[in-house]
């Protein structure tokens, strides 16, 4: 490894579920755990990376935790802004911009109550002239929307969407911080049973909201020999967007993931089958089906049969979301560090249960919006 | 579909978007036409989001179209909205994709790549909506 070559030292979860706290607060405890985690301390943090704060996002938690930071950025793209945000921290350090980076997030949405159906609506976005008028549930009804197409081009069944939300369950019951780890298994017949919020989706068929903080801290390979964690490799990363407004994707059934997937494989020189581990946005049961295919893990139209029979389950030969995902696990608004958290425990070999053997290889995929944006994200590990 | 007790949130129109809401008065659905290369888009804006060109004009759409794809609301966004109701993107036989209501077609009965065609609902102010419905 280059000494500049990014690598995450640090990766911690705050306080999760239903929690009654500011997202300040969650968010410094989040930093303190992954800097505890990484065995580095606020004062070393010269760069930061957070969102959904307020208007002053990175000024507003640098304030909070008292650091100054000389590289900061709040890109606001959803539920990818986080593997965004290990893109943009890699290639900072890569030239020499900032030597420790902290990622931070924390959301109160479930203790504040302050999801709304119809989503957040800027006055002044074209959407808000142009499509909130009809009523779309937002996000729900753009997904819900994708999903209808994909089964009436290739005949994806309400069933083959459920299993997504069934596997996620069983790793859930695997991860003792999963917010549905004592609600035993969930069946295909519970999700369709489950009430139909924006056909064709189901209630179950849609991420949990919960409060929730993470935070992932990122150094140069020459600074983590000194480090107590092995640490993680970014090999490759890619990002797009491609819409706000419902009308505007160019595509339902085939997402920027095909854009930010190859971009990437190629900066890590891999292939989709070097992958020993998924873990895939599921804001909704078809989004992982959408971002599959687009990943490259199987043919377009085919990710209805590939998540069937257990394989992306424990047990499975597909490992994916083994957290148990936004499904089953948390999903405070924007899930995106979880994803990377999951996936350096995974790599690291700190799964318990739930670990997926000898795992060198992670990809981690986050969609934003109305699968508005993508950011894809390859980490590795020397074993 | 629209509850009478509240209006459908609208947006206010700006400067660049008032001359489309305006045609609605005539129930004239307006789509921009781009002088430079001729590609059509909706909504208005003053780019052309093609070639980039800054010269664009206003063609009326022939209000013929397809369903790109649907989905039944079972729960309002808003009060304004009695649930259910069919929200759609409908692509125009221009080109362009818009999102929608379909109307007076039973939501079960909607299909992807179905032939809709414009109808219109009163606004408050004298402004229309456009929706599509099922083809004569």
């Amino acid at each position: 490894m280059a000494a500049r070559a990014p690598v995450i030292a640090g990766a911690a979860e705050g306080s999760l579920g239903v929690t009654g706290k500011t997202i300040l607060e969650l968010q410094a405890e989040a930093s303190t755990a992954a800097l505890a985690d990484a065995g580095l301390s606020m004062r070393e943090v010269d760069g930061l990376f957070t969102t959904a704060v307020s208007r002053w996002n990175a000024s507003q938690v640098a304030e909070y935790l008292g650091i100054y930071p000389t590289w900061f950025d709040s890109t606001m793209a959803g539920g990818s802004s986080y593997e965004i945000f290990v893109a943009h921290a890699a290639e900072a350090i890569r030239a020499g911009r900032c030597e420790v980076a902290l990622i931070s997030y924390g959301n109160n949405q479930r203790s504040a109550r302050s999801r709304k159906l119809g989503g957040v609506i800027d006055e002044h976005a074209p959407d808000a002239q142009f499509e909130m008028p009809y009523g779309p549930l937002n996000p729900i009804s753009l997904y819900a929307m994708a999903a209808q197409r994909h089964m009436h081009e290739f005949g994806t069944t309400s069933e083959q969407l459920a299993e997504v939300a069934v596997a996620a369950r069983a790793w859930a019951l695997r991860n003792p911080k999963a917010f549905k780890h004592e609600d035993g298994p969930l069946t295909v017949e519970d999700v369709l049973a489950s009430p139909l919020v924006s056909d064709p989706l189901h209630a179950l068929d849609c991420c949990l909201i919960t409060d929730a903080a993470g935070a992932v801290v990122m150094t140069t390979a020459e600074r983590a020999q000194d480090l107590p964690k092995r640490p993680v490799q970014v090999l490759g990363h890619g990002e797009t967007t491609t819409n706000v407004g419902m009308s505007q994707i160019p595509d339902l059934t085939a997402t920027g993931a095909c854009v930010s997937g190859e971009r990437a494989y190629a900066m890590a020189g891999i292939a989709p089958a070097d992958v020993d581990v998924a873990e895939i946005y599921d804001s909704f049961t078809i989004t992982v089906l959408l971002e599959l295919e687009a990943l490259g893990f199987c043919a377009r139209g085919e990710a209805g049969d590939f998540v069937t029979k257990g394989r992306v389950a424990p047990g499975g030969d597909f490992p994916m979301n083994t957290s148990g995902g936004g499904l089953s696990y948390t999903h405070p608004g924007v899930f995106g560090i979880f994803l990377v958290i999951e996936a350096v425990r995974q790599l690291r070999g700190e799964c318990g249960d739930r670990q997926v053997a000898d795992a060198e290889v992670a990809l981690c995929h986050g969609t934003g919006g109305i699968l508005s944006t993508h950011s894809t994200v390859i980490l590795g590990i020397d074993r | 579909m629209s509850a009478s007790s509240e209006p459908r949130p609208i947006a206010p129109a700006d400067h660049i978007t008032q001359a489309w809401w305006d045609a609605t008065r005539q129930r004239r659905f307006l789509l921009q036409r781009c002088v430079t290369c001729g590609h059509r888009q909706h909504y208005p804006r003053n780019i052309c989001t093609s070639c980039g060109g800054t010269e664009l004009t206003d063609d009326e759409a022939s209000g013929r179209g397809t369903i790109y794809s649907h989905t039944t609301v079972r729960r309002a966004p808003h009060r304004a909205f009695a649930p259910p109701y069919v929200v759609a993107l409908v692509r125009l036989e221009e080109g362009p994709v818009v999102l929608s209501n379909i109307v007076g077609i039973e939501p079960g009965e909607v299909r992807c790549d179905m032939v809709v065609r414009l109808t219109w609902e009163d606004l408050p102010d004298g402004r229309k909506l456009p929706m599509f419905t099922g083809e004569r």
